[in-house]
């Protein structure tokens, strides 16, 4: 079954001047379909403004369709009584570590959430500990978050979504603000989550060697998703993906260039790995 | 002319017990014209250190000239030394205030004292040169997006014709597209103004590929200064202090680990690519026939 399914999903921002006239209406989601099955790792790339922000919102119902429907889990996010569940099952990290922590202390933090919907004292504190040790946060339990790198803050703000023990986590650029290392450890952990725990992922991102070991990409551009496929699919489209403000990773440029100037390197190269075997292959 | 930076220490919190030392003994001069990148993990000092480069973080100890002079000294005009060293903050398009982008660009110059046609002129030049349609010049800089809000944000502090650049984490949040017009953009105006460029960036392969000199901060201090080949060949001490060199760097060094002779100086992927061609047509004949084969078919 998928556990988000978007059918001709529309989603308008209209804008009203004193009197309540339409004075504009900008389409940010354009008849968009999709269907991700329980368990996959999927990333969205896009301009920005280009609707990916505005998809995510839908997920956790924080935004509702204009047009269109989304299920997620099974359940349309347009009918009332689902906005908690939905909620529950889709959890949502953002860009800046620094506006998600709220509490003073990171096992308070990560607690917040389940005592928020009523989770009994004893169960709340075994999905903290679970929830930090999944994320490699257990021995920071007991600090306050001010003192933590980038990396580190956006890993308590998994952890507290985490507790929510929710099916799928949509992480909407979580490495925008990091350095090399923050990025690394948060997209590491989001790859962990997903495959030790079958949590379902959803990562947008700016940074295109953060897609590479997606199951499937979704590219979008004006609304639409305009690609998807996997990674290997999407990244042997340089020129559509330029025409988009996207890239490819620095390896498949890096191939791409020496296929041009001769050399038997084959397509699809994406990571280092790869490109060192293809030549170490004609040597 | 230079901003030379002698023994500058920075203390956060001095007489608490949350005393965080930011800037330990920082001695660096950085030379006119040049385009120097600052890399460093979060929480190592770069945004601390490039603020006191305009006068806006005052050291606890330590001592800054700006072209010659003091600018600790009691007499020092730290408003001017604040309009030719240009600071754009991290995130800049959260500071537009203005009700019309040319307003906004303009503000900067008039704070400078210019009379009104002069702090125009010098706006119109600012957004003409960040590449900003003209039709856009009198709407609101809040309907742009994110790109064009930050080359407004960054025309706001070009309007006041500054020696020194300094941008934190300019591409932060932009899409690939983005990042490369800001880059590129900065490029043009170190090329064709000679304007002084301090870049701070999370991104080594930008860096690699604009820069010609970069300082490594870690812990407050600098841990490494030169041109980016030679810094990048520190790259295991560059992992321990959370950072890591351009994947192509690691390319390189593996590609020489299993025997092919290739420069592991190389930082950008031109450079990479100018060393495995060297590399690989150096191959012996009987291969390099195999390998033309390989070509053709």
């Amino acid at each position: 079954m998928s556990i988000i399914k978007a059918r001709k999903l529309v989603h308008e921002y209209i804008r009203r001047d004193e009197e309540g006239n339409v004075e504009s209406i900008d389409t940010a989601l354009d008849h968009i379909d999709i269907d991700v099955s329980e368990g996959q790792f999927i990333a969205v790339l896009g301009h920005n403004g280009s609707g990916k922000s505005t998809l995510a919102k839908h997920i956790n119902a924080l935004l509702m369709p204009s047009e269109g429907t989304l299920w997620v889990d099974g359940k349309d996010i347009s009918e009332e009584e689902n906005i908690f569940p939905v909620r529950q099952t889709a959890g949502m990290v953002f860009q800046n570590p620094d506006n998600q922590i709220i509490a003073s202390v990171v096992e308070e933090d990560v607690a917040f959430g389940p005592e928020n919907i009523g989770v009994p004292t004893d169960e709340i504190w075994t999905r903290v500990g679970e929830s930090l040790t999944a994320v490699g946060m257990a021995k920071y339990r007991h600090h306050s978050p001010n003192k933590l790198s980038g990396g580190q803050k956006q890993r308590i703000a998994i952890a507290g979504v985490l507790a929510m023990q929710p099916k799928c986590i949509v992480l909407d650029e979580p490495t925008a603000m990091l350095d090399p290392n923050g990025r690394r450890e948060v997209i590491r952990t989001a790859h962990e989550l997903n495959k030790k725990k079958g949590v379902t992922i959803i990562l947008i991102t700016h940074y295109m060697e953060e897609v590479v070991d997606a199951d499937k990409v979704y590219v979008m551009d004006k609304g639409k998703i305009v690609l998807n496929g996997t990674p290997r699919e999407i990244f042997s489209q340089v020129d559509k993906l330029k025409q988009y403000r996207l890239d490819v990773p620095q390896m498949t440029i890096l191939a791409h260039l020496l296929r041009q100037s001769g050399i038997p390197i084959p397509l699809g190269i994406l990571t280092r790995q790869e490109l060192l075997e293809a030549i170490l292959r004609i040597c | 002319m230079s901003i030379i930076l002698d023994k500058v220490n920075y203390v956060y919190s001095a007489d608490t017990s949350d005393r965080i030392q930011a800037l330990k003994d920082i001695n660096l001069e950085l030379k006119d014209g040049q385009f120097i990148g600052v890399i460093g993990h979060t929480g190592s000092g770069k945004s601390t250190l490039v603020q006191h480069l305009n006068g806006l973080m005052k050291a606890t100890s330590g001592t800054i000239y700006f072209n010659g002079r003091d600018i600790y000294e009691e007499d020092y005009n730290l408003r001017e030394l604040r309009s030719k060293v240009g600071l754009v903050f991290q995130y800049p398009e959260h500071q537009l205030f203005e009700t019309t982008i040319f307003d906004d660009v303009s503000f900067g110059p008039k704070n400078q004292n210019l009379s009104k046609e002069e702090a125009g002129l010098r706006a119109f030049e600012a957004l003409r040169s960040v590449g900003l349609a003209e039709e856009l010049y009198y709407q609101s800089p809040f309907d742009l997006s994110g790109g064009q809000k930050r080359r407004v944000a960054i025309a706001g502090v070009l309007a006041m014709r500054p020696e020194v650049l300094i941008l934190d984490e300019p591409t932060a949040g932009l899409d690939p597209a983005g990042r490369d017009e800001i880059l590129d953009l900065v490029a043009r105006m170190h090329k064709e103004r000679g304007i002084t460029v301090i870049l701070v960036s999370h991104s080594m392969e930008d860096v690699a590929k604009y820069v010609e000199r970069i300082v490594v901060m870690n812990q407050g201090s600098v841990m490494l200064d030169g041109a980016p080949r030679d810094v990048f060949a520190h790259y295991r001490e560059l992992e321990v202090a959370g950072l890591a060199a351009p994947q192509v760097t690691y390319l390189m060094h593996e590609l020489k680990d299993h025997g092919i002779m290739v420069d592991t100086g190389a930082t950008t992927i031109e450079e990479a690519r100018a060393t495995l061609l060297e590399a690989l047509m150096g191959l012996d004949a009987g291969r390099r026939d195999i390998y033309l084969e390989g070509n053709h078919a």
